[in-house]
């Protein structure tokens, strides 16, 4: 310990601590996928959705000064990127995931144009909240240096598990998620409700976006994102379509992100690639486990693509 | 076009010395300019291998005459063939430098059959005499700047612990990795680099993950081998660690943590060649080298640079740059306690040996798979 060393100790730490930098991403797409797909569709372009609000909202930073504004502009995005998805669908014999696989192309190949002057300069970053007063081990402080959007994002499962059982809203989306004929019934229109739903977890996927520039990794490149907004998406079934099971899903995907370099880093070296791999590895244990030829998805909106 | 062909003469008819495409004349079509076409894999301004090309692209467009031609963002499939194809026929490019690793085989090659007038010169050095004689390949030792940063990084780490952030284990990495922690056992016998392998090129999130738990093992000092330095540096720098850039100078990144950095040296490199052209040599077709031939340099020291440090590094600088120093001269063991150069024999800079390694010298806490 004398050294600055905390030896093995390293490795659940890691974990822990990556589990709350690298979570947060994984968490604002798959709520804000979890509320899309409740209404009944996939949005697959959250992929693009996360990697414009990333460089938006490091634009905006730099321009700005201010990095909170940044965060603003990537939900406002997102949340128009979410627009284009769900009006695009609005039209007759419109398929979802195709659109969805369209829009995350355009949405990453726009922002890779729009984002080349922005590659250099270096914007001005989120704040951390410092947890880690009551130690004196940098290590355990470093990994409590928590941004405020993880915590806003860890309040947020909980409230919209309140929200999908209590909520007129709540109810309303998942009627229209079940049975569109019956939210027909009602008088509701179902395209308008769809519309609001995709607009509201594209704001998400953009909020998630702006924190991959701006905190973690904290800087605006290319390979930012490397498939964590489709890795997000996939959550959202792993998670049976429950945004407490999102919240734990995307906690265990950032531990298990962590743990390959931990590893690493320990003197563990042979079969990295294995490790670096755990979050996968995690992904297909876990559906392996849970998944049974006696019955569909519990949980699946009725009226999503996949399983109607 | 055939650039062995242009005599001192024709050069003179030029208005200018170096408007070679009027000089030669093979091209009537287009005006009294040259054109260079780069190509690059990645972003231009990515702080790393892509933008350190397009350093030495931005020394051409300096030199009255040429005319630069570049495009980013080129994958190394048939796309790269297209590129070529349209630089040629749509810009005039007459002079190609393809930049990436995979553009060599089979594109380049190709292209430079199917155009045998013009000259390519691909950064790889993969060169070998069956291909065509208008391709060349160029590379460089930057283990050299690598051993340097490594002195500083072992002078400089307080803890003695160094950190390696590198993509695959391949020969050039695991060169990388050892010249760094043979400089730094220079500096300080004691020193110890972790290395940790991120699995591929550009990989933020994981390379930020490896900067916090070599940060969190106790190391003080970081440098890389990925493509984009910039996230190790900055998370690095966050933490109140130091670092030693790669590619290019990343010092404005972390204005006080960047101690040096292995940078290389294509803005010397490209006119030379372009020299070379216009003087009508030939350009060897497997050309490379490291300090003393210009093609890797050192950044300037960072002011956490202490006296002693500054000049045992420019002492051996010194050494390399003359031409009379040898990194990897036996005896070295690996960090298995395997004897992997015996005692007495020394492996020069250009010997093929080098190439295929395979290991990790003594003092690497880490493995190669």
């Amino acid at each position: 310990m004398a050294d600055g060393s905390i030896g093995l100790w390293t490795v659940p730490l890691a974990v822990f601590g990556g589990a709350i930098r690298v979570s947060t991403p994984f968490l604002f797409v798959s709520l804000g996928e979890c509320i899309t797909e409740r209404s009944g569709r996939i949005n697959l372009g959250l992929e693009g959705t996360l990697v414009m609000g990333a460089m938006s909202a490091y634009g905006i930073s730099y321009l700005s000064g201010s990095p909170w504004l940044g965060v603003l502009a990537a939900g406002v995005t997102g949340a128009l990127l979410g627009a284009l998805h769900a009006g695009i669908c609005s039209l007759p014999r419109v398929n979802d995931i195709a659109v969805g696989i369209a829009l995350m192309l355009f949405g990453t190949g726009l922002a890779f144009y729009l984002g080349k002057p922005l590659i250099e300069p270096t914007a001005p970053r989120l704040p951390a909240i410092d947890f880690g007063w009551w130690s004196d081990i940098p290590q355990v402080r470093a990994a409590l240096r928590i941004n405020v959007m993880f915590l806003i994002g860890v309040a947020l499962a909980p409230i919209l598990y309140w929200a999908f059982r209590t909520t007129r809203w709540g109810l309303l989306i998942r009627t229209v998620g079940e049975s569109s004929d019956a939210a027909r019934a009602m008088g509701h229109s179902v395209l308008l409700i769809r519309l609001r739903a995709t607009m509201v977890g594209g704001f998400l996927a953009g909020i998630g976006g702006s924190f991959l520039s701006l905190f973690y990794p904290g800087s605006w490149n290319e390979g930012l994102s490397s498939g964590q907004g489709i890795t997000a998406v996939a959550l959202v079934i792993f998670a049976r379509w429950d945004p407490m099971l999102c919240l734990w899903a995307s906690l265990a995907f950032g531990g298990a992100a962590a743990l390959g370099p931990a590893l690493q880093s320990v003197g563990v070296t042979s079969g990295y690639h294995l490790f670096n791999a755990a979050p996968y590895i995690l992904t297909l244990a876990i559906m392996i486990i849970t998944c049974s030829p006696k019955r569909t998805l519990t949980g699946a909106p009725a009226e999503l693509s996949i399983t109607r | 076009m055939d650039f062995g062909r242009i005599s001192r003469r024709h050069l003179l008819q030029g208005s200018a010395a170096l408007s070679l495409g009027a000089a030669v004349g093979v091209r009537p079509a287009f005006a009294a300019e040259t054109t260079i076409g780069f190509i690059y894999v990645g972003s231009r301004d990515d702080y790393g291998y892509n933008q350190a090309h397009a350093q030495g692209a931005a020394a051409l467009k300096k030199i009255p005459g040429l005319k630069v031609v570049e495009e980013e963002k080129v994958p190394e499939t048939d796309a790269v063939e297209k590129t070529i194809e349209s630089m040629i026929n749509l810009d005039g490019a007459t002079l190609l430098f393809p930049t990436s690793f995979g553009y060599y085989n089979p594109h380049t090659t190709k292209m430079a059959t199917k155009y045998p007038k013009l000259r390519f010169e691909h950064c790889g050095g993969l060169w070998t005499d069956k291909d065509p004689k208008n391709a060349g390949s160029y590379f460089g030792y930057i283990d050299e700047a690598q051993y340097i940063s490594g002195i500083v990084a072992g002078h400089t780490s307080k803890s003695g612990k160094l950190g390696f952030v590198a993509a695959k284990p391949i020969p050039q990495v695991l060169r990388n990795i050892n010249a760094f922690t043979l400089g730094a056992r220079l500096a300080n016998p004691k020193a110890t680099t972790q290395v940790i392998f991120t699995g591929d090129w550009s990989m933020p999130v994981k390379e930020a993950e490896a900067t916090n738990s070599l940060i969190d093992q106790g190391v003080d000092v970081l440098t890389c081998h990925v493509d984009g330095p910039k996230t190790m540096v900055e998370n690095a720098a966050r933490r109140g660690a130091m670092v030693c850039g790669y590619h290019c100078n990343q010092s404005a990144l972390a204005p006080k943590a960047y101690l040096t950095g292995a940078e290389w040296n294509w803005e010397a490199l490209y006119p030379k060649f372009v020299k070379m052209i216009a003087a009508g040599q030939e350009i060897p077709n497997f050309y490379r080298g490291g300090l003393k031939e210009e093609i890797v340099k050192v950044s300037s020291y960072g002011e956490a640079v202490s006296a002693e440090a500054r000049k045992h590094a420019d002492d051996i600088k010194a050494k390399l740059t003359a031409g009379n120093y040898v990194i990897f001269k036996g005896p070295i063991t690996d960090n298995k306690g395997k004897t992997v150069i015996a005692a007495g024999t020394e492996r020069g800079q250009q010997d093929p040996e080098l190439e295929k390694m395979d290991y990790l010298v003594e003092g690497v806490i880490g493995a190669t798979s």
